[in-house]
C-alpha cells in the first residue's frame, strides 16, 4: 500500500461524493467544522468542496497553531534571539510570520542567525555542532509535535547538553474546541476531528462534545477519501440524530492514543494556568510549559523575555477567521492590505491558516464563477 | 532572500524596479533571452548566475547548471547557442581541486552540449564573501527559423507541453543539502534541452507560440508568467503531470507543490491543437523525450491564472510562487 494513491482512487471518490449528495438531500442546510488547519488545507488543496453539495457548509477551525499564537510571542522569541551568539531555530512554517518588527526571515536578512530545522533533534543537533552558541528551539504545535519536543529535551538532559533552550508555544486542542463551543455566534451541526493531534491523544478526549454537547464528532485522515468518508458518517449520525465519536483513521490513529508519547509530555511539561490565544482570548489550562525538572532548558527561564501583549491592528478580523465566524474572504483586508506577499496576520503565512489556503487556492475560482454569471 | 527565488517578489523587482529603468517604456513580455540584430542578423543573447548549495550534488554540480541553463534559455527563446562567457567570483581559500572540478564540469557541459566557451572573467573577493563560488554564464545564439515565440499568440484551445518528469532537480538540492533526515535515490535532470527544441520545432514549428524552461520557481511560476502575459487561463490535469514517485513522496512529506520545485532539464511549451499530435510524438520518439506529455490546455478561464484539475472533479488554483518553497510543521 502506498498510502497515497489507494484514498485518492477518482473512482471511490466519484461515489463516495455520490454517496453524501443522497445523504445531504435537499432540505437541511449542515455547518460542518474541520477543526485542524491540515484539514482546512486538504479541503482546498484537493478541491474537495467542488465535489460537495451546496447544502454542506465547511466551516474552518482555529487547529492551527501558528495562526492562534498572537503577535508578542513571536517578538518575545525573537528578542532572546537578538542576543549575541543565540541562534533561532524554528520550523519552516514559523519564517514568515510576522512580530511587530518584522518575520523571522526579515530578522535573519538584517543579520539574525535564524535556521530552518524539520524536527526539535535537528536543533539539538545544532547545539552539538555550535557549542559556543546557544540554540533556542522555537517549539510550536498542537499535541501532535509536543511529545518530540519533549523526547528532545529528556535527550538533552541525559546528554547534558546545556547550550540549548526551548521557547515553549505548545498548545492543546480540547480548550480550544471548547471555546469555540462556548461561543454564542457559533451555530455548529458536528466535528470534522483533527487527524494527527488524535494519535497522541486518541479518541476519548472527545468524548464530551457527543455526550454533553450533542454533537458528533469524526476522527479523520487527510487523504480526500479520508475526508469524504468522514463527512458520509457524520451525515449518517445526524440523519440518525445521534452523537458520539468516532474514528475513520484508524490506521493511524489509536482509540487510546500514544503511552509513550503521552508518558513524555507528562515528564517534561506543565499546563500553564492560562494562555493567551489570539482571537479567543485567554483560555485556562490550555498551554504547556517546561516543568522544574527542565527549568535548566526553558528560555523563558534562562532569558528575561519582554513579554509585552501585542493585539493585532484593529482592521485585522484574524479572530473571527479564526472561530469561523467569517470566512476568509469576508475579513476587510484579505487579499487588499493583508496578502500572501505582506501578511498582517499569520492565517495568511501558515501553511495551515484557512486565510492562505483561501487566497492560496480558491478565491479567484470564485472571482471566476461570479464573472461567469454576470455574462449569463 | 525572497526576490531571488523566482517567483512573485523577484517578479515585482524585475517589473517594477529593472525593466523601466533599463529596457525603456514598453519592451512587451519579458522572455528568457533578447533578441538582437546585428547587421540584420538576428541574434539571441542571454545570461544567467548560479549561486546553488552544495556545489555539487547527485546527478551534477555548478559547472553543468552554468552551461546548460544558459544554452536552455536560448533553446526555449528559439535559439542554437553559439558561444558562452563565463564569470567566476571565488571565495578566497576554495580549494583548488573544487574550483578545478568545477572548470571540468563545465567543459564537459559545453563539449556534450556542443556550445563553445569562448571566455570569460574571474575575480576573488574575501572569505565570507561569495558562497565558495559564484559563477555567471552569458551565451549568443543563432535564432532559429521556424519558429516564433510569442506569448500574446496564444489561443484558447492550445495544448500546453511539457519535456519530462518534474522536481528533480529541486528536491534533489534540498536533500544533498543534509538538513533533512530523508534519503531518496534522485538525480538533478540539469542536461540541455535543446536537441528537443529543435525535434519540437522541426515537427511543429508553426503551431509553436511560447517555451519556457522551468528553473525557479517551477513549472507554476512560469505558466502563471504566460497566463498573465497573454490574460488567458492555463488549465492543467493533475494526474498527466509527471512526477516520480521519489519527488511527489518527497513533496507530500514536507508539504510541497512539484509545480513549484525548480527543474534545470525540462521545457513547457505551448502548441496549437493541430501540431500537438505531431509534436509529443516527435518527441517521444527523441532520445531523452520519452516522458514528455500534453499536462493541459489553455482556456478562456479563469483569466490570468493556472488551475489544476483532478480526475474526480475537484480543482485548485495554483499561484506563483511567494520566496522560498518552506516545508510545513506538522
Amino acid at each position: 500500500m502506498k498510502f497515497v494513491d489507494e484514498f485518492r482512487q477518482p473512482e471511490l471518490i466519484s461515489r463516495t461524493a455520490e454517496e453524501i449528495r443522497r445523504l445531504a438531500g435537499s432540505q437541511r442546510h449542515y455547518r460542518l467544522m474541520e477543526v485542524c488547519g491540515g484539514h482546512t488545507h486538504a479541503i482546498y488543496r484537493f478541491g474537495l468542496k467542488d465535489i460537495l453539495p451546496e447544502n454542506i457548509e465547511l466551516i474552518h477551525g482555529p487547529g492551527c497553531p501558528v495562526c492562534v499564537l498572537p503577535m508578542g510571542r513571536i517578538d518575545d522569541g525573537l528578542s532572546i534571539a537578538q542576543q549575541p551568539d543565540v541562534i533561532f531555530a524554528a520550523f519552516g512554517d514559523m519564517m514568515r510570520v510576522p512580530g511587530t518588527q518584522g518575520s523571522p526571515l526579515e530578522h535573519k536578512a538584517r543579520g539574525m542567525d535564524v535556521r530552518i530545522v524539520y524536527s526539535p533533534s535537528d536543533a539539538l543537533k545544532l547545539a552539538r555542532l555550535n557549542p559556543e552558541k546557544h540554540v533556542m528551539f522555537f517549539a510550536i504545535g498542537f499535541e501532535t509535535t509536543a511529545p518530540s519536543t519533549a523526547l528532545t529535551l529528556m535527550r538533552a538532559k541525559a546528554e547534558g547538553i546545556h547550550n540549548f533552550s526551548v521557547f515553549c508555544n505548545h498548545v492543546t486542542i480540547i480548550p480550544a474546541i471548547r471555546a469555540i463551543l462556548d461561543s454564542p455566534d457559533m451555530r455548529l451541526d458536528a466535528f470534522i476531528g483533527p487527524g494527527h493531534v488524535s494519535t497522541v491523544i486518541g479518541c476519548r478526549p472527545y468524548e464530551w462534545i457527543a455526550k454533553d454537547q450533542d454533537k458528533p464528532i469524526v476522527v479523520s485522515g487527510f487523504e480526500p477519501l479520508d475526508m469524504l468518508q468522514s463527512i458520509v458518517m457524520l451525515l449518517r449520525q445526524l440523519k440518525a440524530r445521534e452523537a458520539k465519536v468516532e474514528n475513520q483513521y484508524k490506521r493511524v490513529v489509536p482509540w487510546e492514543g500514544n503511552r509513550a508519547a503521552l508518558r513524555a509530555m507528562a515528564e517534561v511539561f506543565q499546563l500553564r494556568p492560562y494562555f493567551e490565544w489570539r482571537g479567543l482570548g485567554f483560555i485556562s489550562q490550555s498551554a504547556l510549559r517546561l516543568n522544574d525538572k527542565y527549568a535548566a532548558w526553558d528560555a523563558e527561564q534562562r532569558f528575561a523575555v519582554p513579554g509585552i501583549r501585542v493585539t493585532d491592528p484593529k482592521a485585522a478580523q484574524c479572530g473571527e477567521v479564526l472561530k469561523g465566524v467569517l470566512k476568509p474572504h469576508q475579513c476587510k483586508l484579505f487579499g487588499r492590505e493583508c496578502t500572501p506577499e505582506h501578511p498582517i496576520g499569520a492565517l495568511m503565512v501558515s501553511s495551515e491558516g484557512s486565510c492562505a489556503a483561501y487566497h492560496n487556492y480558491e478565491h479567484r475560482k470564485a472571482a471566476m464563477a461570479s464573472s461567469l454569471t454576470s455574462i449569463a | 532572500m525572497a526576490h531571488g527565488a523566482g517567483g512573485k517578489a523577484s517578479r515585482k523587482l524585475v517589473e517594477g524596479l529593472f525593466a523601466p529603468l533599463l529596457f525603456g517604456s514598453d519592451p512587451g513580455p519579458l522572455g528568457d533571452a533578447a533578441h538582437v540584430h546585428i547587421n540584420g542578423n538576428p541574434v539571441a543573447i542571454t545570461t544567467d548566475s548560479f549561486v546553488v548549495k552544495p556545489l555539487a550534488f547527485p546527478g551534477g554540480s555548478i559547472g553543468e547548471l552554468a552551461v546548460n541553463g544558459t544554452v536552455n534559455d536560448l533553446a526555449v527563446s528559439g535559439a542554437r547557442a553559439e558561444a558562452l562567457v563565463v564569470t567566476f567570483v571565488l571565495e578566497a581559500g576554495l580549494p583548488t581541486p573544487v574550483l578545478e572540478a568545477e572548470v571540468r564540469a563545465l567543459a564537459k557541459a559545453a563539449r556534450d552540449a556542443g556550445v563553445r566557451i569562448a571566455g570569460g572573467d574571474t575575480k576573488v573577493v574575501e572569505h565570507g564573501k561569495a558562497d565558495q563560488m559564484y559563477v555567471t554564464t552569458t551565451g549568443i545564439g543563432r535564432v532559429l527559423r521556424g519558429v516564433t515565440i510569442d506569448p500574446r499568440s496564444t489561443r484558447v484551445g492550445d495544448k500546453i507541453l511539457l519535456s519530462g518528469p518534474i522536481g528533480d532537480h529541486g528536491i534533489t538540492i534540498l536533500l544533498a543539502r543534509g538538513e533533512l533526515d530523508l534519503e531518496a535515490d534522485l538525480r538533478s535532470d540539469t542536461r540541455s534541452v535543446l536537441s528537443l527544441v529543435e525535434t519540437l520545432i522541426h515537427a511543429a514549428g508553426p503551431g509553436v507560440r511560447w517555451m519556457r524552461d522551468p528553473t525557479r520557481g517551477g513549472a507554476a511560476t512560469s505558466l502563471n508568467e504566460l497566463a498573465r502575459d497573454c490574460g488567458l487561463g492555463m488549465v492543467l490535469f493533475e494526474d498527466q503531470i509527471p512526477v516520480r514517485d521519489m519527488v511527489r513522496g518527497a513533496c507530500e512529506l514536507l508539504g510541497l507543490d512539484p509545480l513549484h520545485i525548480a527543474n534545470e532539464g525540462q521545457f513547457l511549451a505551448v502548441v496549437s491543437p493541430e501540431y500537438a499530435d505531431a509534436a509529443i510524438n516527435a518527441l517521444n520518439l527523441a532520445p531523452g523525450g520519452s516522458e514528455a506529455q500534453v499536462i493541459g490546455e489553455v482556456r478562456e478561464q479563469p483569466v490570468g491564472t493556472v488551475l489544476v484539475t483532478t480526475r474526480y472533479g475537484g480543482s485548485r488554483i495554483v499561484d506563483m510562487l511567494v520566496g522560498d518553497p518552506l516545508p510545513r510543521i506538522c
